[in-house]
């Protein structure tokens, strides 16, 4: 009996099929569409990754400077804080939906959303 | 009045011995296994599967059932693993190759062999033990980003055991 037989081909077919559509479903609802910027929990701006922007707004620690957000297509950053440890900036570039970075001291985070704004919060 | 002592022997016969062979097989792949690293929990090659193709094949069902329940359960005792977590994942995942192989019997060995058993298996294995860690253990959906990492490791381990089981099919015992 041969060792490979019809309905082989078939099952392996399917696993791979099975692997690549929760693949794409699980890690390629990526793009991003738009940068959100919260102040104290509430929305201050809306900036679409499509364009090139830098906006720079007054956070809690707005006596030892400000907090400039950049936005380039299809990412996001934090690009400068004044925060004491600067882990929003470290945290570099956002490129996936739902990311965020949160410049605590300042009261600032920068979110991406995707299109569908699938899901509102992230556990890690 | 003395009750007379009452000796209850119990013959083996040849199945029951057949049986206790293979799982003694399936028990030291599984126990192997253990032993390897891996770097992540639930990505297993699943060695134990090809002594259950195996049976599967020269057997029938039933008796690949009894081998993958014993298997599981005599397995966690020599582990230390009965009834921690690991030991119900263990079984819901054999249960539900156990049922994908039972309904897969329907179909003729001539058309789908042990390479395509042991792939339906061990997606049957790796998703019956998704949804019961996604009820039970790690109640959030973050757990299923890590759905196609196991699908493809079902894939890759289930192809390479069938190979494996057919090899030593061919065998004669």
């Amino acid at each position: 009996m041969k060792a490979v037989r019809p309905g082989d081909w078939l099952v392996i077919a399917a696993g791979l099929l099975a692997t690549a559509a929760t693949a794409a479903a699980q890690w390629g609802r990526g793009a991003p569409a738009m940068a959100q910027v919260r102040l104290d929990g509430r929305i201050v701006a809306e900036l679409p990754l499509t364009g090139t922007h830098r906006i720079a707004l007054d956070g809690a620690l707005a006596a030892r400077g400000q907090t400039v957000i950049e936005v380039e297509p299809g990412r996001a950053r934090i690009a400068a804080d004044p925060g004491p440890r600067q882990y929003c900036v470290q945290q570099g570039w956002l490129t996936r939906a739902g990311s965020v970075a949160v410049c605590a001291p300042s009261h600032i985070s920068l979110q991406l959303v995707g299109p569908d704004g699938a899901h509102d919060t992230v556990a890690f | 009045m003395s009750s007379s002592a009452t000796t209850l022997q119990v013959e083996p016969s040849a199945r029951d011995r057949r049986l206790a062979r293979y799982a003694a097989a399936a028990i030291a792949a599984s126990l192997v296994e253990a032993a390897i690293p891996s770097p992540l929990p639930g990505v297993k090659p699943g060695l134990a599967n090809i002594v259950i193709l195996i049976v599967l094949a020269r057997h029938g069902w039933r008796d690949a059932a009894w081998v993958s329940v014993l298997r599981v359960v005599a397995g966690s005792l020599l582990a230390g693993q009965f009834l921690a977590p690991g030991f119900f994942l263990a079984g819901a995942g054999a249960l539900a190759s156990l049922a994908a192989l039972g309904v897969l019997q329907a179909v003729s060995w001539q058309w789908l062999g042990p390479i395509g058993r042991s792939v339906a298996a061990a997606f049957a294995h790796i998703g019956a033990q998704l949804v019961l860690a996604r009820l039970w253990l790690v109640p959030h959906d973050g757990l299923f980003n890590l759905a196609p990492v196991f699908f493809g490791a079902a894939l890759l381990f289930g192809i390479l055991n069938g190979i494996v089981a057919g090899r030593l099919m061919q065998e004669k015992t």
